[in-house]
């Protein structure tokens, strides 16, 4: 015979289970989803005419194209340029952060950098096109400065903000007895930081690269609007591109229901999704390694 | 006393409105250990590290008065810190090598010196290695993590990272309190070893330790140094009644 507080002690175990549950659900869900509707697309389409061309079109008279290569190497290269800025610049004031400023100074930064990350990132792409856009056009001395360089610093500056604290938090972690006893051999602190400190603390740094990386690789309205939007493989940092991302979120909504095209926008999708899912499964295969060994 | 290596003339400590060291006179003579010991917050941690100013880490510390190191005034802020450190090493209460390989470890302050020359490192890591007692037990897996040693075996290898870059004075922060009775008997074996060579600073709250490693003691009390002289004397005919009560236990 169930008592009453047993019952209810059972009713709020399973309700929550179920929320938990719910959560994996959705995610497999989404992933179920991308995965049967990208699969439709390859009835009709080779992988290897997908991954390997470059030329997307689907609305062509005669025969559609639709090759994903310009736009798989786009979102590559923004999200790298991104991080080659992002990354010593994260880092570097992760340790100024933890090892140099004076306790009031990391009062008013952290905030604000953490505030960083409440813009909204339609915002960030309209600070591209008004602001960053010109200043490059003048710098090169291009016609537009709506390219890939103008992605990759808008992303850079809303990776930064996961970059800075998981970078800062590993920091820290550092015992001191590390550093005392490289000042006891006679280094500096910047000695210190270089050859003992950021060593000490490596996996928590990749840690933090990858968790940027994944926060950058999905970005859309940014790149959207900043990028110049052309869907042709980018010679460099200052040729228009058009992300995997910008692709989808510009075609969905014109694209007609049940058509190859419409299912090769989930093929995009699922390559994306596929992108960050490793991504973020290596940042935190390399955290939990980093928490395990306190540093 | 013979040869002084270290002279403390008149030296007070404050850690912001407290005044943590007193009037302290003292004078360290060449190759010989000399203990600090005092009951916990006496003091003596805080005499040893301004003997390489790791106070400069701390802001609020204020160091007045002279402390010599031959004919190099420590204190004086035109002295390079660095140079200091070069020439008074230390070893703490903690092992704590970095999380290097045992190779790197005791390369580290070479390469800092500016040593780049491999072969002279390598030759130097040996060395090193040999004067601690450690170079029997890790010469075949110099690249291992020190990390993973025993705390005995990391202690040791502090010891051999601190005589690495060849300094006159060794300093060492209760360097046993974190170790096995075994591993303690190792390190105070290689202390007599190295005091042919080094000026040793030892602080420690074990009293046989003590006795059984230094040539002189110091027993200090709330900031002072309240007695100081040959360890038989401090222990067996002690001037002063704190020091009596202290070394025969009635408190601590």
């Amino acid at each position: 015979m169930m008592n009453r507080r047993t019952f209810w002690d059972r009713f709020y175990h399973r309700l929550f289970a179920f929320a938990a549950g719910l959560c994996v659900l959705v995610l497999l869900g989404i992933f179920g989803m991308l995965l049967l509707n990208g699969f439709r697309f390859f009835e009709s389409v080779s992988l290897w005419s997908f991954l390997g061309s470059s030329n997307w079109n689907p609305s062509a008279w005669g025969k559609a194209t639709y090759g994903m290569g310009a736009m798989l190497w786009s979102t590559l290269l923004v999200s790298l340029g991104a991080m080659v800025l992002a990354v010593p610049l994260g880092i570097g004031t992760a340790a100024y952060l933890s090892e140099v400023a004076p306790g009031w100074v990391r009062d008013w930064i952290k905030p604000a950098i953490e505030l960083l990350a409440a813009v909204p990132s339609v915002v960030v792409g309209f600070i591209g096109i008004v602001v960053i856009a010109p200043i490059i056009s003048r710098i090169f001395g291009l016609s537009n400065g709506l390219n890939a360089l103008n992605g990759s610093i808008l992303l850079a500056v809303m990776a930064l903000p996961t970059i800075i604290s998981v970078a800062e938090e590993a920091i820290r972690s550092v015992p001191n007895t590390y550093k005392e006893g490289a000042y006891a051999l006679g280094a500096n602190s910047w000695t210190t930081l270089m050859t003992v400190t950021l060593p000490a603390c490596t996996s928590g740094l990749i840690a933090a690269t990858m968790l940027g990386m994944g926060r950058v690789i999905g970005e859309t309205m940014t790149v959207l609007m900043a990028t110049g939007n052309a869907n042709a493989m980018p010679h460099g940092f200052f040729d228009p591109v058009r992300t995997i991302t910008a692709t989808v979120a510009i075609e969905m909504g014109e694209v007609p229901y049940g058509t190859t095209h419409f299912y090769g926008l989930y093929a995009l999708g699922a390559v994306l999704f596929l992108i960050t899912l490793i991504i973020n499964l290596l940042a935190e295969s390399i955290a939990a390694k980093f928490r395990k060994q306190g540093r | 006393m013979e040869n002084i290596k270290i002279a403390i003339r008149d030296f007070n400590l404050h850690f912001g409105s407290k005044h943590v060291l007193k009037n302290i006179n003292i004078e360290f003579p060449a190759n010989k250990i000399v203990a600090l010991i005092g009951p916990s917050g006496c003091g003596k941690s805080t005499l040893l590290r301004s003997l390489n100013r790791m106070h400069d880490l701390s802001p609020d510390a204020r160091l007045e008065g002279d402390i010599l190191l031959e004919d190099l005034h420590l204190l004086h802020p035109r002295t390079d810190v660095v140079a200091i450190r070069r020439k008074v090493g230390m070893v703490f209460q903690r092992p704590n090598p970095f999380p290097k390989s045992i190779y790197e470890n005791v390369a580290y302050g070479l390469r800092l010196t500016g040593t780049h020359n491999e072969a002279d490192i390598r030759a130097r890591v040996e060395s090193c290695l040999q004067q601690s007692y450690i170079w029997e037990e890790t010469k075949d897996e110099l690249q291992k993590s020190a990390l993973q040693l025993s705390g005995g075996q990391q202690q040791r290898l502090c010891i051999a990272r601190a005589i690495a870059v060849e300094p006159e004075v060794i300093l060492l922060d209760e360097p046993c309190s974190a170790l096995d009775p075994i591993s303690t008997a190792k390190i105070e074996d290689l202390l007599l070893e190295l005091k042919n060579r080094y000026t040793i600073v030892i602080v420690t709250h074990n009293m046989q330790q003590a006795q059984r490693v230094a040539d002189f003691t110091a027993f200090m009390y709330l900031g002072e140094v309240i007695e100081y002289g040959p360890t038989d004397q401090i222990f067996n005919h002690p001037q002063q009644m704190l020091t009596r009560n202290y070394v025969e236990g009635h408190f601590g």
